[in-house]
C-alpha cells in the first residue's frame, strides 16, 4: 500500500491543473498585485509546422569547398543577416536556424510567394557610403549610385535619374562597435576606418560639413546621418534614434554588409496550404479514432485499472501538450506520429504493470501486495525499455539537427519527451489513481473489477 | 505452450518473408526518392478540366533544359513531376509554361528540391546514426544484464532481432515499391528509426523476464526457462502490440493524410515485426546459442 496517498492526490491535481491551464490559454501573465505591472508573461500560441499549415523551407549551405573550415562565429553572423533580410519581408514567424557546421535552415510558414524570399536570402549585400548632398533620403528608398565592382566609377547617364556618388564602400571599414552615450543614454555606433578609407573620408567630410551621407545596403538606404564635423582621425560615430537592438542590428549590417560566408540554396520545400490543412484534419481524426478504440479496449479488458490507465493517459497527454506549448516546440506531422508512438509506450507501461498485478492476484496475493509487486516487478522492464527508446531518440535528434532534417528532429523530440513523461505518469499518477480507486470502491470480486 | 520447440519454423517464416520482399526490391531497384538522390519533386494542381497530360508537360520541362522529368497523376487530379534538380529560375519557367499551355491557374501543392550532395550525406549520416544507436543500446543491454550469465549474448540477440526488423521493413518497402510505386524518402527513414527503437524496447521487456526468472528458477533447463518467460509476457506483448500501437497506426493508415499513409503502413508492419522478433527470433537464438545448435545443422538426420 502506498503511504501519503493524500499528498500524492494533491500533487496530481496540481500538476493536472497547471497543465490544463497552459493547454487552454493562449497567454500566461502574472501581474504584481500591488502595481499591476507584468511580472512574467509567456505567449502560448501553439506553433504548427510547415507541413500542417503550408509554407516554404529552404536549406542554405556555405558555398565553399567541402573541406573548408568554417568558424561558428561567421555562421552565426550569416544566420543573423539572413534573419534580418527576411524579417524585412514582413513574413510572420520566420525561423532561421543553424543546422550543423555549414548549413542554415529557414522556415517561412504560410508563405507562397517564394521568389522574393529566395532572392532576398541569396542577395550579396553591398554597403556604400553615398554623398546625397542636401537631400535627406528616406529610409528604405532605393538610390542609383556610380559605384561599380571593378572599382572605376561608371558613367551612367540616365535621363531624369539622379546618380549619386559613392564616397566609399563597406570594404574600407576596419571595425564597428556599439556604445552607449553616457549623458543621454543613447546608443551610438563607433567605427574605425582603414588607412585608405580614412583619407577619403577625411577629405569628404571636411568638404561637405552639414550635408547628408547616406549609408546604403544593396542600394537601399538604411540610414542617412548628417555630417556634423569633419572626421579626420579615421574614427567616427553615427548617432540616431537607436535602441540597443537596432544599434546592434545596424552594426552587424555595417560590419558584414555582405554575408561572411557565401550561401547557396541546396534544398527547397514548398507545402501548399491546402495540403497542410488536409493532413492536419485527417491526422487529428485518425488519432481520435485510434484513441477511442484504445480506450474501449483498455476498459473492457482491464476493467477498473483500465479506467485508471485511460485517465492517466489523458493526464499524460495534457502534460505533454502543455510542455509543447510552453517551450514553443513546433508541432509537425512526424511530431504527431512520435506523440502517438509515445502514447503507445505509455500504455505499454500500464499494461506491463496490470499484467503483473493480475499474475500476482492469480497466485493468491492480497490486493495491496499485488499492487506493490506489480509496480516493483514491472519497473525494471519499464525502465530499461524506456531508456533504450530515449537513447535512440537522442541519436535521432542529433542526426536531425545536424542535417536540418526537421522531420526526424520533430519526431525524435516528441518521442523522447513523451517517453519521459510516460515514465512519470505510469509510475506515479497511475499508481496514485489506482490506490484512490481501490480505497473508494473497496473491490472484493477480482474477476469483475480486475478481469483476472 | 511450447513456442521454442517450433523455432525453426519461425526462422523459416521470417526468411521467406524477408527474401520475397527483398527479391522484389532487387528486381525493381531500390527506389530512392529525391531526399537521397537529389532532384526535384513538383506537385501542381490545375483548375478542373484544364489539366495537362504528361505529353504536354514534358516538352515544357525540356524547354527549361530538363530532359528526365517523369509525370504521375494522383487521385485528386494533381500532377507530380519528378526530375533532376530544378533551379528556382527553371521552376519559374516551368510554372509559367504550364500556365500558358493550360490557360489555367497552376497552384503549387508541394515543391521539394534537394541538391545532389545533400542526399548522399543524409544517407551516410543516417547509416552512422543507426550504427551508433545500435552500439549504444548493445552496451546498455550488456550493462543492464551484467548480473546474468553471458550478458553479451542478450545484446547481440537484441541486435539480431533489430536487423530482422530492418530487413522486414525493406521487404515491405520492396513489395510496396513493386506494386504501388513507393519510394524510400525521409519519412521512411523516420519509420525505420522508430522501428529500431521499438524493437529494442520490446526485446528488452522479454529479456527482462528471462533475467528475472533466471534468478528465481535456477534449476530449470535454459530452454524451458526462456519458453516460460515468453509465455508469461505473451499477454502483454499481444495487448501492447495489437491493441495500442497497431490500433493507432491502423487509424493513421486508413484515415490519415496522404503524406502519412505509406509511413503508417511501414510502421505498422515494422512494429508488428518488432514484437514478433522479440518472441520468435531473439529468444530462440538465445537458446540456440546456449545449446550451440549449429554443430548439428549439417549432420544428416539432425533433429530440429
Amino acid at each position: 500500500m502506498i503511504r501519503n496517498l493524500t499528498n500524492r492526490i494533491i500533487i496530481t491535481v496540481i500538476i493536472l491543473a497547471v497543465a490544463l491551464w497552459v493547454d487552454l490559454s493562449n497567454e500566461v501573465k502574472i501581474l504584481n498585485p500591488v502595481t499591476d505591472e507584468i511580472l512574467f508573461s509567456q505567449d502560448l500560441t501553439p506553433r504548427l509546422g510547415l507541413d500542417l499549415r503550408g509554407g516554404l523551407q529552404v536549406l542554405l549551405e556555405a558555398d565553399l569547398p567541402e573541406n573548408a573550415q568554417i568558424d561558428t562565429a561567421s555562421m552565426e553572423i550569416a544566420r543573423d543577416i539572413v534573419q534580418q533580410r527576411t524579417d524585412a519581408l514582413g513574413v510572420n514567424e520566420n525561423v532561421i536556424q543553424i543546422a550543423g557546421e555549414r548549413r542554415i535552415v529557414g522556415e517561412f510558414p504560410g508563405l507562397e510567394d517564394t521568389e522574393s524570399v529566395l532572392a532576398t536570402i541569396q542577395q550579396t549585400g553591398l554597403l556604400e557610403f553615398v554623398d546625397t548632398g542636401d537631400l535627406n533620403p528616406q529610409e528604405g528608398s532605393v538610390l542609383v549610385t556610380d559605384y561599380s565592382p571593378a572599382g572605376v566609377p561608371t558613367d551612367i547617364v540616365a535621363d531624369g535619374i539622379t546618380v549619386f556618388h559613392t564616397v566609399m564602400t563597406g570594404a574600407e571599414l576596419a571595425s564597428v562597435n556599439v556604445s552607449q552615450d553616457t549623458l543621454a543614454s543613447r546608443y551610438l555606433i563607433n567605427f574605425v576606418l582603414k588607412s585608405d578609407g580614412s583619407k577619403v573620408f577625411a577629405d569628404h567630410t571636411t568638404a561637405n560639413r552639414g550635408k547628408f551621407l547616406a549609408i546604403l545596403l544593396d542600394k537601399q538606404v538604411i540610414s542617412a546621418p548628417i555630417i556634423n564635423d569633419a572626421i579626420t582621425g579615421g574614427q567616427g560615430q553615427i548617432s540616431g534614434n537607436f535602441t540597443y537592438e537596432s544599434a546592434n542590428a545596424f552594426a552587424i549590417q555595417l560590419r558584414y554588409g555582405s554575408l561572411p560566408v557565401p550561401l547557396k540554396v541546396v534544398e527547397t520545400r514548398i507545402i501548399g496550404p491546402t495540403l497542410g490543412a488536409d493532413s492536419l484534419n485527417k491526422s487529428l481524426v485518425a488519432g481520435l479514432i485510434g484513441m477511442a478504440i484504445v480506450v474501449l479496449f483498455m476498459i473492457i479488458y482491464y476493467r477498473m485499472p483500465g479506467i485508471v490507465a485511460v485517465l492517466s493517459i489523458m493526464i499524460y497527454a495534457a502534460i505533454t501538450f502543455a510542455i509543447f506549448k510552453w517551450f514553443h516546440f513546433t508541432l509537425t506531422l512526424p511530431g504527431i506520429a512520435g506523440f502517438l508512438l509515445s502514447t503507445g509506450t505509455a500504455l505499454d507501461s500500464n499494461i506491463l504493470i496490470f499484467e503483473r498485478m493480475k499474475e500476482e492476484l492469480r497466485s493468491g496475493r492480497t490486493l495491496n501486495q499485488a499492487m506493490d509487486l506489480g509496480w516493483t516487478r514491472a519497473w525494471s522492464s519499464i525502465r530499461d525499455s524506456n531508456l533504450a527508446a530515449i537513447i535512440t531518440s537522442v541519436i535521432l535528434f542529433w542526426f536531425g539537427s545536424s542535417f536540418g532534417a526537421t522531420i526526424v528532429k520533430g519526431f525524435s523530440l516528441t518521442l523522447a519527451l513523451g517517453v519521459l513523461i510516460s515514465l512519470f505518469t505510469a509510475v506515479y499518477i497511475t499508481r496514485t489513481l489506482l490506490a484512490l480507486f481501490i480505497k473508494t470502491f473497496k473491490p472484493q470480486n477480482f474477476e469483475r473489477w480486475f478481469g483476472v | 505452450m511450447n513456442i521454442l520447440g517450433k523455432r525453426y519454423y519461425f526462422f523459416g517464416l521470417s526468411t521467406l518473408l524477408i527474401v520475397s520482399g527483398l527479391v522484389l526490391l532487387a528486381i525493381k531497384g531500390v527506389p530512392l526518392s529525391i531526399d537521397f538522390t537529389g532532384g526535384t519533386l513538383l506537385e501542381v494542381q490545375f483548375e478542373a478540366g484544364k489539366e495537362l497530360d504528361a505529353s504536354a508537360i514534358l516538352p515544357i520541362y525540356e524547354d527549361a533544359g530538363i530532359a528526365d522529368a517523369q509525370v504521375t497523376e494522383t487521385e485528386t487530379g494533381s500532377r507530380i513531376i519528378r526530375s533532376s534538380f530544378l533551379t528556382n529560375e527553371a521552376r519559374d519557367a516551368v510554372l509559367k509554361g504550364m500556365r500558358e499551355q493550360s490557360g489555367s491557374e497552376v497552384s503549387v501543392i508541394r515543391f521539394d528540391s534537394v541538391g545532389p550532395s545533400i542526399g548522399k550525406q543524409v544517407t551516410q549520416r543516417a547509416a552512422v546514426a543507426i550504427a551508433v544507436a545500435s552500439i549504444l543500446v548493445v552496451l546498455f543491454i550488456v550493462w543492464s544484464f551484467r548480473k546474468v550469465e553471458n550478458a553479451f549474448r542478450y545484446g547481440v540477440c537484441a541486435i539480431l532481432a533489430m536487423l530482422h526488423d530492418i530487413a522486414i521493413i525493406f521487404s515491405i518497402t520492396g513489395i510496396g515499391a513493386y506494386f504501388f510505386g513507393w519510394q524510400i524518402d525521409s519519412l521512411f527513414l523516420t519509420a525505420l528509426l522508430t522501428v529500431i527503437g521499438f524493437s529494442m524496447q520490446d526485446t528488452i521487456v522479454v529479456f527482462d523476464r528471462i533475467r528475472e526468472n533466471s534468478n528465481i528458477l535456477r534449476r530449470l533447463e535454459y530452454e524451458k526457462l526462456v519458453n516460460h518467460s515468453i509465455v508469461q509476457t505473451l499477454q502483454r506483448s499481444i495487448n501492447t502490440q495489437l491493441m495500442t500501437v497497431e490500433f493507432l497506426l491502423l487509424a493513421l493508415a486508413l484515415f490519415g493524410g496522404v503524406t502519412l499513409q505509406e509511413f503508417a503502413i511501414i510502421l505498422l508492419v515494422g512494429l508488428l515485426s518488432g514484437t514478433y522478433s522479440s518472441i520468435f527470433v531473439a529468444a530462440p537464438i538465445l537458446v540456440l546459442w546456449e545449446k550451440r545448435e549449429w554443430r548439428t545443422w549439417f549432420r544428416r538426420n539432425a533433429e530440429a
